[in-house]
C-alpha cells in the first residue's frame, strides 16, 4: 500500500510540477520566415539573456503559415519574406505592420561537369532556362557571357522548390520583372506552376538534388550557400554588370530602395538599380499588430525590436545577412511607435 | 441474482437492461466504437467545409485537370491522384512479398529468442522519422537509383515503357522503394504475431499427412492466418497512401504525369505538406483542402476494391475445403 | 525417390532459404539506418544534448532536452487518447458487434489511417487550436491520439480474435458472464500481441512531423503544463536537418538516434512489466 502511495504521490506531484509557471515570465510566441530563422533564433537567445523573464518562442514554419497564423491570433507576431498582399492585409483584424529586420539574397547554385569557375548568368539567360527554353549548356546566351569556358552541349537540368517559400517569392519576383514572358506565363508567388524542373525539399533539398545531377541548375539563399561552401554564379544586374552576391552587393541593392521606401515598408529590391547591387535580394520582415492589449507583451515586443534595429543588426555579418542601411533603420524606429 | 420479468419497451427497458453487466460492456464498447465514426465524420466535414470555394469553382474537373497553378488560380487533382496510386501500389509490391517472407521466417523457422529480438529490432523501423527516411533517401537511395539502378533496369527491361526516359536519382520508383522500407515493419511485426498465434495442431496436421515444411506453412498455416495478413496489407496501404515527408524529398515533386517509373511525380500527401504551409489565398487553400478530401476518397475506394477481393479470395477458399 | 518428392524437397529448401533471404534484407536494412544515424549523429550524443535547452547555431552546448521530455509528453497523452478508444472499440468489434455496424466502424477505422498526418494536423488545428486561440501539448497530444486509433484496433480485434474458442466456452461453461469472459480470460489471453500493437502504434506516432507543426508548434523553452507550444524531437529533427548548418545536421541525426532510443526504452519497459506479470501469474 505504501509503494502505491509513493507512487501516486510522485506522479501527482510531477502532474503538479509541470504547470507550474513563473509569475512574471512574458511568453511570446511567433512564427513565420524559415530564411532568417537563424539569426531570429540568434537574436531571441541574445535577448533572453538580457532580459531572462521574456521568451520569445519562433517557429520557422513557413511565411504563409506564419501569416495565416497571425490572422487566426494563434501567434502574437509573423515573419515573411514576402510582404503581405492588400487581400491578407484586409483579412486582419487589426492592423498589421511591417518590420524589415534583415536582408538576404538567392543564388544561382549549378553543377557543370569540366566547369570550375563562376559561371555568368544574364537576365535572358536565367529567365530562359526556368521558362525551358534554354536547355543546352552551351546554348548562345550563355555561351556569349562566358568567353574562354569550355560548355558542353548536355541538357540543363532544372531544380526549383517544391514546397512554398519566401526563397521561391524572391527568384521569381526577380524573373517577372526580367521577363515579360514570365511574368505573364508564371508570375511571382511563394509557390508557382513551374514550366520544368525537378522540385527540392527545402534549401537542403535544391542543393541536394543539384549536387548529385550533372548538368543541373537550382536556387538557393546567400546564407545556405555560404555556410555549406557551395560555388554559384554571378548574376546581371539592372545595370547590366554581373556581380557575385555578398553582402556588400544586397545591402548596395537596399541602398537604392532606401530613398523611395514607403512608410508601410512592403518593397521589392530585385533588380535594384546600382552598379555594384546585386539583383535577387530582398528585405524579409517581422509582422506586428499594431495593437497589443497585454501591456507586458506589448512592451517586450517594442523593447525587442528597439534592440533588433541597434544593437540586434550587429549579429547579422556573422551569420551571413546583410545589414538594414540606415535609413531605413530611422524610419523603421519611428514606425515603432504605432504599436500601442 | 432474482430478476423481475422484462418490461418489453421504452426507455425504462433500455435502462432496466443496463444493470446487467454485459449490457453495460456491451454499451460502453459501442460507445467508444461510435466515437471513431464521430472523428471521422468530423474530419471529413472539415475537409469539405475547408473545400467549399474550390469545390464550387472546379468542379468534377478537379479530378481531370493536370494543371496546377497557385498564381493563375487554376488547380487540378489528377497528376497527384496518379502518383498517389503508383508509389502506393510499387511500395506493396515490394513490402508484401519481402515483408511476408521475413514474417513466415521468424514465426516459422527462425528459433524463438532470435524471432523475438529481430522482430524487436524491425518494430524499431515503425519509430524511424519520415524525416530521416527522406534523408536517407536523398542521400542513398537516389545515387543509387540513378548510379546503379536505373541503368540495370533499363538493360534488362529497358524495351518496357515503364522503364525508360531519362532517370535524375529522383521519381516514382524511388519514391516506391523508400515507401516500400516505411511500410515493410507493419506487415512483418503484425504478420509474425498472427502467424505466431495460429494452432500448433493445423502445422502438425499437416506434418503428419506428410507435407514438407514449406508446404504446411504456404497450404495452411498462412490461409490460417489470413486475414491478419491482410490486415497488416491494410495498415501498410494506408501508411503508404498517407505519407508525407519522406516521399516529397524523393519523388521529384514534380506534377505530371509519365509512363516512365524514372520520372519525378508528385503524390496529394507530399503537395499538401510542401504548399500548405505557405498557401494564402482562399482558393489556394481550398483546393489543397479539396485534394485531402480526394485522397480520402481514393482510401475509401481502394479499401473497397481490397475488400471485395479478400470476400473473392475467402470463397475461392471455402469451396476448395 | 520418386520425382515428385525430391521437386517438393528442393522447393522446400528453396522457399525457405528465401524466406530467410528476406528477414535478412530486412534485418540489413535496420542496422544500415541505424549504423548510418549513429555514425553521423554519435558525435553529438553527449551529456549536453540530454539536459541543456537548444541553442542558436554557432554556439556550442546545445542540447534537446526539452524536446526529448516533449515527446515523452505528446505520446502520453496521445497513448490516453488513442489506446482507451482503440481497445475498447476492438472489444465491441471482436466480441459485441453486429454485422453491418461491425463493418462501418472497420472501414472507418482504415479510413481514418489513410489520411495524411499533415491533413490530421489540420483538422487538430481547426478543432483544439482555433477555438483555444493557441497552441498546446493537449492539441499536439489530440493530433497523435487521433493517428493512433486505427492500429490499436485494427491490431487488439486481430489478437482478441486468435484466441482460441475453447478458452472462451471453458469459461462460459464456468458460469462466466459475456464481460467477465472478456475480461479475465480473453483478453488477457491476447495480451501479448495486443501489446505488440500498442507497442508499434506509439512507435509509428513518436516520429511524426506534420502533425505536430500546427497544433503542438515548438518550443525553444522549456513548456510548463500541458497548455503552452512544447518542442518534440521530430520537429527538432526537421527545423535543423533542412537547415544549412553541420553543427544542427549532426543534432538532427542525435534526435533521431535518441527517438529511437526512446521508444526503445519504452518498448523494453512495456515488455520487463509484461514477463514480470506473466510470471507472476504462474505462481
Amino acid at each position: 500500500m505504501n509503494k502505491r502511495f509513493a507512487l501516486a504521490a510522485a506522479l501527482v506531484s510531477l502532474i503538479a510540477a509541470g504547470a507550474l509557471f513563473a509569475e512574471n515570465t512574458v511568453l511570446i510566441n511567433a512564427a513565420g520566415a524559415t530564411f532568417p530563422y537563424p539569426i531570429y533564433s540568434k537574436w531571441f537567445d541574445v535577448y533572453h539573456t538580457k532580459f531572462p523573464n521574456i521568451q520569445i518562442n519562433y517557429a520557422s514554419v513557413g511565411s504563409g503559415a506564419g501569416i495565416s497564423q497571425l490572422l487566426n491570433g494563434t501567434v502574437d507576431f509573423g515573419a515573411s519574406d514576402g510582404p503581405m498582399t492588400d487581400e491578407q492585409l484586409a483579412q486582419a483584424k487589426i492592423k498589421v505592420l511591417h518590420f524589415p529586420t534583415v536582408l538576404g539574397a538567392d543564388v544561382p547554385t549549378y553543377n557543370v561537369p569540366g566547369v570550375s569557375t563562376d559561371l555568368n548568368f544574364t537576365q535572358k539567360a536565367l529567365a530562359g532556362i526556368y521558362l525551358g527554353t534554354i536547355t543546352k549548356w552551351n546554348d548562345a546566351e550563355i555561351a556569349n557571357a562566358n568567353k574562354g569556358v569550355n560548355l558542353p552541349s548536355s541538357d540543363v537540368v532544372v531544380v526549383h522548390r517544391s514546397d512554398g517559400s519566401g526563397t521561391t517569392y524572391i527568384w521569381t519576383d526577380f524573373l517577372s520583372k526580367v521577363s515579360p514572358d514570365w511574368a505573364s506565363k508564371v508570375g511571382k508567388k511563394t509557390s508557382v506552376n513551374w514550366p520544368v524542373g525537378l522540385g527540392g525539399k527545402g534549401n537542403e533539398g535544391v542543393s541536394g538534388l543539384v549536387k548529385q545531377t550533372p548538368g543541373s541548375i537550382g536556387y538557393v539563399e546567400l546564407v545556405y550557400a555560404i555556410q555549406n561552401h557551395m560555388s554559384y554564379g554571378k548574376v546581371q544586374n539592372a545595370d547590366g554588370k554581373f556581380v557575385k552576391a555578398d553582402l556588400a552587393g544586397v545591402t548596395a541593392a537596399a541602398a537604392g530602395a532606401a530613398k523611395s521606401m514607403p512608410d508601410d515598408f512592403r518593397v521589392s529590391i530585385t533588380n535594384a538599380p546600382g552598379a555594384t547591387a546585386y539583383p535577387i535580394s530582398s528585405f524579409t520582415w517581422l509582422l506586428i499588430p499594431s495593437q497589443i492589449s497585454d501591456t507586458a507583451k506589448r512592451d517586450a515586443i517594442k523593447g525587442f525590436l528597439n534592440w533588433m534595429l541597434e544593437d540586434g543588426q550587429g549579429y547579422n555579418e556573422a551569420l551571413a545577412y546583410a545589414k538594414l542601411p540606415k535609413p531605413v533603420i530611422a524610419k523603421e524606429e519611428k514606425a515603432i511607435g504605432l504599436i500601442h | 441474482m432474482d430478476r423481475a420479468a422484462p418490461i418489453r419497451s421504452g426507455p425504462r427497458s433500455f435502462l432496466r437492461r443496463l444493470t446487467d453487466g454485459d449490457q453495460i460492456a456491451h454499451f460502453i464498447t459501442l460507445i467508444f466504437a461510435a466515437s471513431i465514426l464521430l472523428i471521422t465524420t468530423m474530419l471529413v466535414y472539415q475537409l469539405w467545409t475547408g473545400s467549399t470555394d474550390a469545390r464550387h469553382k472546379f468542379g468534377w474537373h478537379f479530378f481531370f485537370t493536370t494543371t496546377w497553378d497557385p498564381v493563375a488560380g487554376d488547380f487540378g487533382a489528377l497528376p497527384f491522384i496518379y502518383g498517389t496510386l503508383v508509389t502506393s501500389a510499387l511500395a506493396l509490391l515490394i513490402a508484401v512479398p519481402l515483408g511476408l517472407g521475413a514474417a513466415i521466417f521468424l514465426a516459422e523457422l527462425a528459433p524463438r529468442s532470435i524471432s523475438d529480438a529481430l522482430a524487436f529490432l524491425i518494430d524499431l523501423l515503425a519509430a524511424v522519422p519520415s524525416v530521416i527516411y527522406g534523408l536517407l533517401g536523398i542521400f542513398i537511395v537516389v545515387p543509387m537509383m540513378r548510379l546503379y539502378i536505373a541503368p540495370f533496369l533499363k538493360a534488362t527491361l529497358g524495351f518496357l515503357p515503364l522503364f525508360q526516359g531519362p532517370c535524375y536519382g529522383v521519381g516514382m520508383l524511388t519514391a516506391g522503394i523508400v515507401l516500400a522500407v516505411m511500410v515493410v515493419p507493419f506487415i512483418v511485426s503484425v504478420s509474425r504475431e498472427v502467424l505466431l498465434s495460429v494452432p500448433a495442431d493445423q502445422r502438425e496436421a499437416a506434418m503428419g499427412l506428410g507435407a514438407t515444411r514449406w508446404e504446411a506453412t504456404w497450404k495452411v498455416v498462412v490461409p490460417f492466418a489470413r486475414t491478419g495478413i491482410f490486415g497488416s496489407v491494410f495498415l501498410a496501404l494506408a501508411r503508404a497512401l498517407g505519407e508525407t515527408m519522406a516521399v516529397t524529398m524523393v519523388i521529384g515533386n514534380d506534377p505530371k504525369i509519365a509512363a516512365s517509373l524514372f520520372a519525378p511525380g508528385y503524390s496529394i500527401a507530399a503537395v499538401i505538406a510542401n504548399e500548405f504551409s505557405e498557401a494564402t489565398g482562399n482558393l489556394y487553400v481550398h483546393s489543397l483542402v479539396e485534394l485531402g478530401l480526394v485522397l480520402f476518397l481514393l482510401t475509401f475506394i481502394l479499401n473497397g476494391v481490397a475488400r471485395l477481393l479478400i470476400v473473392a479470395t475467402e470463397q475461392k477458399g471455402m469451396s476448395q475445403a | 525417390m520418386s520425382f515428385r518428392t525430391a521437386w517438393r524437397k528442393s522447393v522446400n529448401i528453396m522457399m525457405l532459404s528465401l524466406t530467410g533471404a528476406c528477414a535478412l534484407v530486412t534485418v540489413s536494412v535496420l542496422i544500415f539506418i541505424l549504423g548510418y544515424l549513429a555514425w553521423n549523429g554519435a558525435s553529438a550524443v553527449n551529456w549536453d544534448f540530454f539536459t541543456k535547452l537548444p541553442k542558436p547555431v554557432g554556439d556550442t552546448g546545445g542540447g534537446m532536452a526539452n524536446a526529448i521530455v516533449g515527446s515523452a509528453k505528446l505520446l502520453l497523452i496521445a497513448s490516453l487518447i488513442g489506446m482507451p478508444i482503440g481497445i475498447m472499440a476492438a472489444v465491441y468489434l471482436a466480441e459485441f458487434g453486429g454485422k453491418t455496424f461491425s463493418f462501418i466502424v472497420r472501414y472507418t477505422t482504415d479510413l481514418l489511417n489513410g489520411v495524411p498526418s499533415i491533413v490530421i494536423g489540420i483538422f487538430a488545428y481547426a478543432v483544439v487550436v482555433i477555438p483555444m486561440k493557441h497552441f498546446s501539448t493537449l492539441a499536439g497530444g489530440f493530433a497523435l491520439g487521433i493517428m493512433m486509433i486505427p492500429i490499436a484496433v485494427r491490431s487488439t480485434e486481430e489478437f482478441l480474435r486468435a484466441v482460441p474458442r475453447n478458452l472462451r466456452e471453458g469459461a462460459m461453461a464456468l458460469g462466466a458472464s459475456k464481460w467477465k469472459t472478456i475480461a479475465t480470460v480473453i483478453v488477457p489471453a491476447a495480451l501479448q500481441g495486443i501489446l505488440t500493437g500498442l507497442l508499434l502504434d506509439v512507435a509509428r506516432v513518436a516520429g511524426e512531423t506534420a502533425p505536430l507543426l500546427f497544433t503542438a508548434f515548438s518550443n525553444r523553452f522549456w513548456s510548463p503544463g500541458w497548455n503552452q507550444p512544447i518542442a518534440s524531437l521530430p520537429v527538432m529533427i526537421f527545423t535543423y536537418a533542412i537547415s544549412p548548418y553541420d553543427d544542427w545536421h549532426r543534432q538532427a541525426w542525435a534526435a533521431g538516434l535518441v527517438l529511437l532510443g526512446l521508444v526503445l526504452v519504452i518498448n523494453i519497459v512495456s515488455r520487463f512489466v509484461m514477463a514480470r506479470r506473466a510470471a507472476f501469474l504462474r505462481g
